[in-house]
């Protein structure tokens, strides 16, 4: 295993007018590393996500993946460097102009790396590699139910072979099974590929299953990084209140305060 | 000191708008005209746009025709001047009635669809997971539309709804008025000049251009999920109408003025 990290953020700032979302972010994902980020709503996990997949641009800090800097990268460099990159979105963010097959094979088709019908194809073996059966493919996204489309989400994600995966609460909204479902396949896929995933995530079962390592996010800094099994010791408070969910403690939510 | 205050951040708002529009018209222009071009999508715009805009434009433009042949023989019988309406229905019809409700007409549907679609797949996070899938949302969203309604204006729909429109007209000179059908495409013919035509299709070019230009943009920056998304779809129609009849004036005003 290399020295470099897959990713690696440094100092990162971003505000939006005078709210400040991230204050400055350091942290570093190993490469074949299930890194997992937590923190509670509105904390800044999402904004981060965003800034390293190019969606958001920071003000200032570094991002790194591979070891080049992509903070301010556009045009060819990006596009090289989204490449890299699958995503699995909250609401799994199908298409639904286009059948369950097109959503999969979406990547490969704009790229022109496959005919319509390898893309197919392709599409097809990826929705079996999530459990889902091939008669799914020719349905549009608004036939499938909630735990189906993070399923077709996951299987666009890993459509392209990307290096890095990133999941966006990929549980919220599921019942338990169905997350618990979602969690292995997540974890049979990345290892399978031997790919780096970061996740988001305020889901503690979530994080339990398939973080190697987990990193607090709290006002827009991380205040805490261990292993998943130092979480239940971290002899951080702001820590400890997250992970048993008590409402008293050091983190203040906004409706207490006013 | 509060009053100057509203006036500088209402300048401020304004400016600002006026620049990310431009922004995105130019960055819209720069992807209409370089490759690739995803012909699939632009295809299937063209028969959204132009061809299901058929029935509406040409009954719109029938009625007009008609209606617009009993006011002017009506006006005119009281100067003795009826013989003058075969030649005004298809100057009024041809520079603009039939381009200026042609594009109102568009604008209503066209914009405000563009809108809510876009604007719904910005909300949904559609749009960032295209661009993490190495596709450019203006490259496959938004240049296809533009290329197509700026097309289909021109070539498809306005050419019908000036034929339907001048027919409208004979239809009631000569079914209710006592014209005679020969005279009357006699005079019709004699009447229309070429810089009429051009006229009118280079106002449908600019009005196709417009409609397209605010649906995208107000979709494209739609925020806070569905009512954000109505007042887009609300803001794309009413920009859309206001810079129809503003271009109206302009181009008509360089073609004929004299």
């Amino acid at each position: 295993m290399t020295d470099t990290p897959k990713i690696s953020l440094k100092g990162l700032h971003k505000q939006f007018g005078p709210k400040i979302v991230l204050d400055s972010i350091d942290l570093d994902v190993m490469p074949g590393e299930s890194m997992v980020i937590i923190g509670g709503s509105g904390s800044g996990k999402s904004v981060t996500l965003k800034c390293i997949l190019g969606l958001l641009h920071p003000q200032s800090g570094s991002i790194k993946v591979d070891g080049e800097e992509t903070a301010r990268m556009t045009g060819k460099n990006r596009k090289r460097i989204q490449r890299k990159f699958g995503m699995l979105f909250q609401g799994a963010a199908l298409f639904d102009s286009l059948p369950v097959w097109e959503n999969i094979a979406f990547g490969l088709l704009a790229e022109g790396k496959a005919t319509r019908q390898q893309a197919k194809e392709i599409a097809i073996e990826n929705l079996r590699s999530v459990g889902l059966s091939p008669d799914v493919a020719k349905l549009s996204p608004a036939e499938l139910s909630g735990g189906m489309q993070k399923r077709v989400g996951l299987a666009r994600a890993i459509a392209n072979k990307p290096d890095i995966i990133f999941f966006d609460e990929p549980t919220t909204g599921l019942d338990p099974i169905m997350a618990d479902v979602i969690n292995e396949l997540i974890i049979e896929r990345v290892k399978e590929m031997g790919a780096t995933a970061l996740t988001i995530t305020h889901d503690m079962s979530s994080v339990r299953k398939i973080a190697d390592k987990v990193a607090m996010i709290y006002k827009g800094n991380i205040i805490w990084c261990g292993g998943r099994n130092d979480i239940d010791n971290s002899g951080n408070p702001y820590v400890e209140q997250f992970i048993h969910g008590r409402a008293e403690g050091p983190i203040q939510m906004e409706i207490l305060k006013a | 000191m509060n009053f100057l205050a509203v006036i500088g951040r209402v300048t401020i708002g304004f400016l600002q708008a006026a620049g990310r529009l431009g922004i995105f018209a130019t960055t819209a222009l720069s992807h209409m005209i370089t490759p690739p071009f995803y012909f699939r999508t632009m295809v299937q715009q063209m028969m959204s746009i132009g061809y299901y805009s058929l029935p509406v434009v040409g009954l719109t433009a029938l009625f007009t025709g008609a209606a617009l042949a009993l006011n002017i023989y009506e006006g005119g019988s009281r100067f003795n001047a009826e013989s003058a309406l075969p030649s005004i229905v298809v100057i009024g019809i041809v520079r603009e009635l039939g381009p200026v409700l042609c594009g109102l007409i568009v604008a209503g549907r066209v914009s405000a669809s563009m809108a809510a679609e876009i604007g719904t797949m910005r909300v949904t996070e559609q749009i960032d997971a295209m661009a993490t899938l190495s596709t450019d949302p203006f490259k496959y969203l938004i240049a296809p539309r533009m290329i197509a309604t700026t097309l289909m204006m021109p070539f498809m729909l306005v050419i019908v709804a000036d034929v339907i429109g001048v027919m409208g007209g004979f239809l009631i000179a000569t079914g209710k008025l006592g014209f005679n059908a020969g005279n009357y495409m006699s005079l019709t013919m004699d009447f229309i000049e070429m810089p009429d035509v051009y006229a009118s299709l280079t106002k449908a070019a600019v009005f196709g251009f417009f409609i397209s230009l605010m649906g995208c943009y107000h979709g494209f920056y739609s925020r806070g999920g569905a009512q954000g998304v109505g007042i887009s779809t609300t803001n794309a129609v009413v920009s859309a109408c206001m810079l129809i009849l503003l271009s109206n004036y302009i181009v008509t005003e360089i073609f004929f003025a004299s």
